[in-house]
């Protein structure tokens, strides 16, 4: 039984630990908010297992389980079905976890759920690294940064989760970006109003691993979207929408120049970068056109 | 009670219908494959009222079975060979979460290289990963063992998971005739399932699993130590009850013709019946010969053991698995652990690797090296008891130095 030590505003624990400037906070509280008390979370290894707890002390104020790193999906799938036998359709069992525990060592599960179509809402927070271990590249890592195991930075694009996700046809899925906590919301409600497997997948800057400044999370999470970055979208039925066209498509240099995580990059990969930027923006929109 | 014919998959599959799952996750794999088939048969006649989950892997099929078991439903899942060991970090999850799953475990040898055959090295390898271990010596103690599993790791004194284990082809493919208790009958001696301790339910929250800092960690392991030790006298309530309601006898260890053994092998598995049948042969030749068959596992019945070779002047355990750096196998390291305040001399005996049948010359074999050392004419045996005489040729390569 949960008993409160403190009563925290919202469904998250005031005083945990992430590092300043870190929005994971934010992403969890406005999706447990939008979410509401009959949520039970998985959460797999990873910055967001602060939101776990620690020993007896809960962190949010909803059930849930730390997995492993590569199996959220699966054992969301477990909780969902069991909840299914039981006749319990209302309780809604939703995974947050990070690009490494998603787009690499968890993907195999994450694609068994969605090709099943398990009632789940999965949703990953994108810090572009392994963070928890110490800001290692991840296949999420995009090219040019650098990271502890891309010191001279990373010679190859991040992968595609969102199409990856597409190409799976669930019901509903979409990026968000802590840029835009209204838009993020929105689509979390979204989620929760759909049945089947939804995947949510959210830029979140990270000052520690990224370089930047911790007021400066917003703000780098808005250069994103501005050069297209990261993408704004939504996946319905099968038919794509895109957000606003970004301002600054396929320059990326203001974006680079707020992180270290760049400052190895020269023209030539500024210049390549906004071209892959411009290359997958404009795809993405003959995808939306069809 | 009806007699009907299963193989040991089918047996398997049998004892999970009468336990009724609500869940069943499991992924295909040689010998195992008819299991996974079967149940989504039962599920798809009706004759099971589950959820099936398709899982991409054995690694989701742990996951799936730990997730749905913690919302308050039985679940089912089974698994072989690599199989097993693409689950063993989540079997850890099972264990230290205390969610008592019961999963059949079709033995089979680990890659490298690639065997589709018995051997015990899949389950071997998680002997301590917090399982309770049951080894199967026919198709009826598949059924039996299964049933009883349920209750053994289900019960509050327990709460820890079970691998009933069963030799690859020799008990998974093996047409056997079944004493099957009527479903009304098991189901009143399985009984429903209820969650204890840990849960997901919103209406009594709580965080499972998260970080435990090294301050309670000692403890919690103490718990699952604990466990172990309730599991042992739940194993002996349960088989009471079991023989009493089925009239069927089951064991921790069974003891056969030891009482006034002189040798005696100690054996695991399918390969019990056929010791058994080289003893009777010895005996009426005059010699001596008893063996001790290891049902339970883990728990390990160290004292039984103990008690049941005390009076034996040689023995021999047979390992199904290499055990390789080890100074013996994992059953003789447990059997000589156990004896080691007694004055018999125990040799370790490995073989039946990958599906080499343990035959009766094997026995022959292992119980003439015995009775050599008893009688003074010899000081040991030979560990590697079926291996050929040119087992250092096999694909040698020649490399020029
Ligand atoms: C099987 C396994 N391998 C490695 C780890 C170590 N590990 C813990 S967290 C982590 C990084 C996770 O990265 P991500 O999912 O992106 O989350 P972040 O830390 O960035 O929030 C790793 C590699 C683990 N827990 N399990
Ligand atoms: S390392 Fe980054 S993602 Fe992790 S808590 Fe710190 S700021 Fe947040
Ligand atoms: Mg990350």
């Amino acid at each position: 039984m949960l008993t409160y030590q403190v009563q925290p505003k919202g469904a998250v624990s005031p005083g945990i630990n992430t590092c300043q400037g870190c929005m994971i906070d934010v992403i969890f509280r406005n999706v447990l908010d939008v979410m509401g008390p009959d949520t039970v979370l998985v959460i797999p290894p990873g910055c967001a297992a602060q939101f776990s707890g620690c020993g007896p002390e809960a962190s949010v104020t909803v059930p849930g389980i730390q997995g492993n790193l590569e199996n959220s999906a699966a054992i969301a799938s477990g909780i969902a079905n069991g909840f299914r036998h039981q006749g319990n359709d209302h309780t809604q069992v939703v995974v947050i976890a990070g690009d490494g525990g998603t787009v690499d060592i968890g993907l195999q599960s994450l694609s068994g759920a969605m090709e099943r179509n398990e009632d789940i809402i999965y949703i990953c927070y994108d810090n572009e690294a392994y963070m928890n271990t110490g800001v290692q590249g991840s296949s999420s890592t995009p090219f040019a940064a650098s990271t502890t195991t891309t010191p001279a930075g990373k010679p190859v694009n991040a992968k595609d989760l969102i199409s990856i996700v597409m190409a799976h046809r669930v019901p509903y899925a979409a990026t968000a970006s802590v840029a835009d906590i209204f838009d993020l919301r929105r689509k979390v409600q979204k989620a929760k109003e759909t049945k089947g497997c939804r995947v949510i997948h959210i830029m979140s800057p990270c000052p520690t691993g990224w370089g930047y400044p911790s007021a400066k999370t917003v703000e780098v999470a808005r250069e994103a979207v501005r050069c297209g970055a990261w993408v704004l979208m939504e996946y319905e039925n099968g038919a794509i929408k895109l957000g606003r066209k970004p301002e600054e498509l396929g320059q990326p240099q203001k974006y680079f120049a707020l992180q270290k995580r760049f400052c190895g990059a020269g023209e030539e990969e500024i210049a390549k970068m906004g071209a892959f930027l411009t290359e997958r923006y404009e795809y993405l929109e003959k995808l939306a056109q069809l | 009670m009806a007699v009907k014919m299963f193989d040991g998959n089918g047996a398997a599959v049998e004892a999970i219908r009468l336990a009724r799952p609500g869940v069943i996750a499991a992924y295909p794999i040689t010998p195992q494959s008819s299991i996974a088939e079967h149940l989504a048969d039962e599920v798809a006649a009706g004759r099971i009222d589950a959820e099936y989950v398709r899982v991409e892997s054995e690694h989701s099929a742990m996951s799936v079975a730990v997730g749905a078991q913690l919302t308050g439903v039985r679940v089912a899942t089974a698994t072989a060979s690599v199989g097993l060991a693409l689950m063993h970090e989540v079997c850890g999850v099972a264990a230290g979460c205390r969610v008592p799953i019961v999963m059949p475990v079709v033995n089979r040898s680990l890659v490298a290289p690639w065997s589709l055959w018995c051997d015990h090295s899949d389950t071997m390898a998680e002997r301590d990963t917090g399982w309770l271990q049951y080894y199967c010596a026919n198709v009826q103690e598949i059924l039996d063992l299964t049933l009883c599993a349920y209750r053994i790791a289900e019960h509050e004194d327990v709460m820890t998971p079970a691998m009933v284990c069963l030799d690859g082809f020799f008990l998974s493919h093996s047409m056997q005739r079944v004493d099957t208790p009527d479903d009304e009958a098991a189901w009143d001696f399985v009984k429903p399932y209820v969650r204890k301790n840990m849960y997901l339910d919103t209406n009594d929250v709580m965080f499972i699993n998260d970080l435990c800092p090294t301050d309670e960690h000692s403890e919690i392991k103490y718990q699952q130590y604990v466990g172990f030790q309730e599991a042992a006298r739940v194993t002996k309530e349960v088989f009471a009850e079991y023989e009493e309601r089925f009239g069927r006898k089951l064991h921790t260890v069974e003891s056969y013709r030891l009482d006034d053994a002189d040798v005696a092998v100690v054996t695991i598995g399918s390969m019990s019946g056929t010791g058994k049948y080289v003893v009777n042969q010895l005996r009426e030749q005059g010699v001596k010969a008893g063996l001790l068959r290891i049902c339970m596992f883990r728990p390990f019945p160290a004292e039984e053991v103990a008690e049941a070779l005390k009076n034996v002047k040689v023995i021999g355990v047979v390992d199904r698995s290499a055990g390789l750096g080890a100074a013996q196998g994992p059953v003789c390291t447990e059997v000589k652990a156990a004896c080691c305040g007694t004055s018999s001399k125990i040799f370790g005996f490995c073989g039946g690797i990958a599906g080499r049948d343990i035959s009766d010359g094997s026995f022959r074999k292992i119980f003439g090296e015995l009775t050599d050392v008893a009688e003074g004419r010899s000081e040991t045996c030979e560990r590697w008891f079926d291996v050929k005489p040119n087992a250092m040729n096999i694909r040698e390569v020649d490399v020029p130095c």
